[in-house]
């Protein structure tokens, strides 16, 4: 067997400031994973479509515009929608502490916000990998 | 654990999930990928189409034209596009998506990327399973992209029915182009970035250098186009119609199936010597620092693994 962790890197809404995304997908390569990056300007059926037919182990979303209470509930909700809510999400970007809870509450299991550590998302990327298996 | 009969109904009922597991066992090569393709070999329908060419040459952008023009005639269509896979880390950043972005929700589209994982040639090794599963899924052409390759990857002319070249001005002298392998490997050689300066010369070069090789083989046909604008693409179109025209359905299976047959042959050939080096020397380990430490040639393991398997061989053939 020659399994690889497979994370996609998705970028919906208007913002083109991918630096944060490509940072991120840099450093999860780094760490040995397989990293799909889309782009920017993705709507959340794109990043869930690009997903399913990837077969990835997480999504990760990054979003630096302010709608992330709208799009990133989108982006879990149509993945449920097409039976795949095995898939772990994690999103990024400039997120008020306090839209958090409502984040997690609608299917991410960890925000990160400005200044974190790439080594802690892949920590947390190896750490759930752990709980599955 | 999703089992065999599972996805191979999911993938016969057009499940985009189902197709995209059975992607994953054999990308994996998880234990039971090989009863899955066995399954569904006798399912694949239609054709496969290479693209390769150097870093920047634009074959991301090529491709996307093609689905889109495959798309148009009401075919489904299937795109593996292979990055490479750092040697160090393991990991990839695959990024072709990026420029087939229009079609990421069109559900007749499905769109793999793979990381070579060590492989090389310009594919991943599970690059030609990836491409039965896809067929055999009903996705017709399914198109290869292979990773950035330079002078003699030709791996993918092995594996399509078509393959296409893709080359553009300005990325070398005619030397290049006339070192052995890369030219050969094109059905269509494709000049792309045709509203580039050093087009012409690019064509000169590359026709002259066609002029060369000897009567009664195979001749790539040469197009110019601009995967940007949209300039040539017809004159391409034609090409590729034409040369389709020229598969049969039949033959192009049965050609597949003796390409697959020797490819596994090799691959058993890699297992085989793995479990003769378990027994003559207890694993690749071992036998790697004996040479490491001056103990051993590489020639003296070849040379003590061949005997012992002839001698299985005779010790069967005696009973």
């Amino acid at each position: 067997m020659n399994r690889k962790i497979r994370v996609l890197i998705g970028k919906p809404g208007l913002d083109g400031h991918d630096r944060g995304a490509k940072y991120i997908a840099r450093a999860l390569r780094d760490a040995g994973m397989e990293v799909v990056y889309t782009g920017i300007r993705q709507t959340p059926e794109a990043i869930a479509d690009a997903a399913i037919q990837e077969d990835v182990d997480f999504v990760g979303i990054s979003l630096l515009s302010g709608a992330h209470n709208h799009l990133f509930p989108e982006v879990a909700r149509i993945l449920r929608e097409k039976d795949a809510s095995d898939i772990i999400l994690f999103g990024g970007g400039v997120i008020p502490e306090e839209d958090i809870p409502g984040l997690k509450e609608s299917g991410y299991s960890a925000i990160f916000t400005p200044g974190t550590p790439a080594a802690e998302v892949v920590e947390f990327i190896n750490s759930q990998m752990e709980k599955r298996q | 654990m999703i089992s065999t009969t599972d996805i191979i109904s999911g993938i016969t009922k057009g499940s985009i999930r189902a197709t995209a597991r059975a992607l994953s066992k054999v990308e994996n090569g998880s234990p039971d990928a090989t009863d899955l393709l066995d399954q569904l070999f006798s399912r694949q329908r239609g054709f496969t189409l290479g693209v390769t060419g150097p870093p920047g040459a634009g074959k991301s952008t090529l491709v996307n034209r093609m689905i889109s023009r495959y798309r148009t005639s009401g075919n489904s269509v299937g795109v593996i596009a292979v990055d490479p896979s750092s040697p160090f880390t393991g990991g990839a950043l695959l990024g072709d998506r990026i420029r087939m972005q229009s079609h990421a929700t069109d559900p007749k589209v499905f769109i793999r990327s793979m990381g070579s994982r060590g492989h090389l040639g310009g594919l991943s090794g599970a690059t030609r399973d990836a491409s039965l599963v896809l067929s055999a899924a009903g996705y017709s052409p399914v198109i290869i992209e292979t990773v950035g390759v330079g002078q003699a990857e030709v791996e993918v002319a092995e594996l399509a029915d078509i393959t296409l070249l893709v080359l553009v001005p300005g990325l070398g002298d005619d030397v290049q182009s006339m070192k052995a392998g890369i030219m050969e490997i094109g059905d269509i050689i494709v000049l792309n970035k045709s509203d580039r300066s050093g087009i012409e010369q690019l064509e000169n070069y590359v026709k002259a250098s066609l002029d060369l090789i000897p009567p009664g083989l195979k001749r790539p046909e040469v197009v110019r186009v601009s995967a940007t604008s949209g300039d040539g693409l017809e004159d391409l179109w034609s090409a590729l119609d034409r040369m389709a025209a020229t598969l049969s359905e039949k033959d192009k299976i049965l050609r597949s199936a003796v390409k697959t047959m020797n490819q596994i042959l090799r691959e058993n050939g890699v297992l085989f010597s793995e479990k003769l080096l378990e027994l003559e020397y207890n694993g690749r380990e071992t036998v790697e620092k004996l040479i490491l430490a001056g103990r051993l040639t590489p020639y003296a393991v070849g040379k003590k693994l061949l005997e012992r398997a002839e001698r299985m061989f005779e010790h069967n053939g005696s009973k």
